[in-house]
């Protein structure tokens, strides 16, 4: 590790895998709830289960682009932290809150939490995904600015390098499209509005910036090709993601009350965001081709690869799928929606974390380079368990979604909504287990960490 | 047949670019004819109150810029910089021309009280024109750049990929419109 600094990242990736496994745990609580509606009746009830689920995805990718910088920045800018204290507060400041709130949503009725925590001073809960006490949200405002401000002044006391600038960038989007969740208009066509302004213009635009700066990162270590050559890629791939995924907000503004251009925007747009990944699968491979020297951390180059390929199915073709508005008004909030959000987050930002943990965590944890042979096996056991899992994960929820459109909305006789449910129960079931396949591969990758930690390092023979 | 080692002007990433580009253009186009097609009258009717006088200026306003840029090129090729210089100035003095005739345009539009929702027409000229004026103000911002750089010393015969990657990108602008405006102001 060339600066001891980097180390503060270790803290945010243990959270961020622990607060995974609890995600997945309650994913497949909330699958069984589908077919067996009183699964933990009322102790977990689904609603709750969802909501813990979601949190909790967004919060450890959180912690995991937190990590990821506090990893990549000091290498880039050849300088060692700002502020490791700084780090190390801010990390636990933001565990101790995220916990309680989860504890929160489990604990109490959702309507004494907003209680408790005063939201009636300055209303913010009670819309998907931004569920969060406010209190939580000011203290999330926090931390970001705190950590904005480690990594900023990290980057301007060393190296300014394209990688680290677009990753700033993306970061700064983050924090700045988060403050729309603090506005929350009593006009519902508003509210909507701009509740996506932080929901897509995370995912589908700021984030995206992230995603291609650590993939970046991580190719220019693996893959020994000239950073010009990178960089160059890296311009041209985050000019179609803004081009096409800031308009492409309005795929979400077909059906909520915004004029009627939106949905020629949003279908125009929103169809060429497949581009941005397309381009990151070729480069990605190109550059793994192109490849001066041979890495031993295999495992990293594996799991690079795999975000490309996986966040352009997910994202860009299983969200193309239902992005034109033609084809929305009879898909929209169907299993569909359930395939492209699982695929895509999984692709995207799940893979491109646990890319960032497999290259660095070897390296923080005293390694030259890599992990023994035999970590590394499991680490791509647990990759291609979980990813293989999460396609039949995607397959069969599209499967699900495609026989609901045509049940319940395109049949000249439609069914109504429980009935439907019904008929594809056997869907459901089938996603059940293969997220317990899911879970698996996730045993498996955090034994990776433990099993042959002893042997020693895999070299480039 | 193919000749082996052809010239690629500029940088290849460019031209991923453009490519892009062109496609986010081509499937606005389709659409738009896809649309024109199920409503005839209404796009024609609409079309007649366009100002057909402004967009031609504007067409010829482009295009010669578009000389301009290949002749900065050529006069970088015999390293005459200050030629070059002076046709980039030339180049980007015709875009910003082309940026106020369309701003005058728009205003007289919008005096009309006519907007995004006024109907199918006006929404596809008004998106496609507006997002093909941003491609002008990026290749303003391109050319601005390559024009200090060469200003500077930073390009000779031998060295002037970077002008060729503005010039490549300046060109696409400049074929865009060409397309777009017989597409919407003249065809019936």
């Amino acid at each position: 590790m060339p600066y001891k600094s980097q180390a503060v990242a270790k803290y945010y990736f243990v959270a961020a895998i622990a607060l995974f496994v609890g995600q997945i745990l309650f994913g497949l609580v909330m699958g069984l709830q589908y077919v067996m509606g009183d699964f933990l009746f009322p102790e977990i009830p689904f609603n709750v289960a969802r909501m813990v689920h979601t949190n909790l995805l967004i919060v450890w990718l959180l912690f995991g682009f937190m990590g990821a910088s506090y990893y990549l920045v000091p290498e880039e800018a050849e300088t060692e932290l700002y502020s490791p204290m700084l780090a190390l507060g801010l990390f636990w400041i933001f565990l101790i809150a995220g916990a309680l709130t989860i504890l929160g949503y489990l604990l109490v009725p959702y309507a004494t939490l907003a209680e408790i925590t005063m939201n009636d001073l300055l209303p913010t809960m009670g819309r998907e995904f931004l569920e969060q006490p406010t209190i939580t949200k000011i203290g999330i405002v926090i931390v970001a600015l705190g950590f904005l401000f480690n990594i900023g002044m990290t980057v301007l006391k060393g190296k300014k390098t394209v990688v680290s600038l677009v990753l700033l960038m993306g970061l700064t989007g983050l924090a700045v499209f988060f403050l729309f969740s603090f506005y929350n208009p009593t006009n519902l066509v508003l509210d909507k509005y701009f509740w996506w302004w932080v929901v897509h213009l995370w995912v589908e635009g700021v984030w995206e910036l992230i995603l291609g700066a650590i993939l970046a990162f991580v190719l220019i270590k693996v893959t020994g090709v000239d950073r010009e050559i990178i960089e160059k890629w890296l311009y041209i791939i985050i000019a179609m993601t803004l081009i096409t995924g800031i308009i492409g907000t309005g795929h979400h503004y077909y059906w909520i009350g915004t004029p009627d251009y939106w949905s020629w925007w949003g279908s125009i747009f929103s169809a060429l965001e497949p581009i941005p990944f397309f381009l990151m699968v070729v480069y990605a491979f190109t550059m793994v081709y192109k490849r001066r020297r041979e890495h031993p951390n295999k495992a990293a180059t594996l799991w690079a690869l795999g975000t490309a390929v996986m966040a352009f199915l997910g994202a860009g073709v299983w969200g193309f799928l239902h992005t034109l508005a033609p084809v929305n008004y009879y898909t929209h909030g169907t299993q569909l929606t359930a395939a492209h959000g699982h695929m895509a987050f999984y692709g995207a930002y799940v893979m491109i974390v646990l890319t960032m943990i497999s290259y660095a965590m070897p390296i923080i944890r005293g390694r030259a380079a890599a992990n023994s042979e035999r970590s590394q096996l499991w680490e791509m056991w647990s990759f291609w368990l979980m990813t293989v899992s999460m396609v039949f994960i995607t397959l069969f929820l599209t499967a699900a979604g495609v026989l609901q459109t045509w049940l319940q909305r395109y049949t000249d006789a439609p069914l109504d909504f429980m009935t439907t449910q019904s008929k594809i129960e056997i869907f459901y079931w089938l996603r059940e287990g293969a997220g317990a396949v899911f879970l698996i591969g996730l045993i498996v990758y955090i034994a990776s960490f433990f099993v042959g930690s002893k042997d020693e390092e895999r070299t480039v023979s | 047949m193919l000749k082996k080692n052809i010239h690629l002007p500029g940088d290849l990433a460019i031209w991923i670019f453009i490519f892009a580009e062109l496609l986010v253009f081509a499937i606005f186009f389709i659409v738009y004819a896809v649309a024109k097609n199920q409503h005839p009258e209404l796009f024609l009717l609409s079309q007649k109150s366009l100002d057909k006088t402004s967009g031609t200026l504007n067409t010829i306003t482009l295009i010669t810029s578009s000389y301009f840029v290949a002749l900065s090129v050529l006069a970088m090729q015999e390293n005459k910089v200050k030629q070059s210089v002076r046709w980039l100035l030339a180049a980007i003095v015709c875009g910003i021309g082309f940026l106020v005739i369309k701003s005058i345009e728009y205003q007289h539009i919008f005096s009309q009280g006519i907007g995004l929702d006024s109907n199918l027409f006006y929404m596809f000229y008004l998106s496609l024109t507006a997002f093909h004026f941003m491609h002008v103000v990026m290749g303003l911002i391109i050319l601005s750049a390559v024009t200090v750089k060469a200003y500077n010393g930073g390009y000779n015969s031998q060295s002037m990929v970077g002008i060729e990657t503005g010039a490549s990108y300046w060109h696409m602008v400049d074929l865009v419109w060409i397309i777009l405006f017989p597409l919407v102001y003249i065809l019936p």
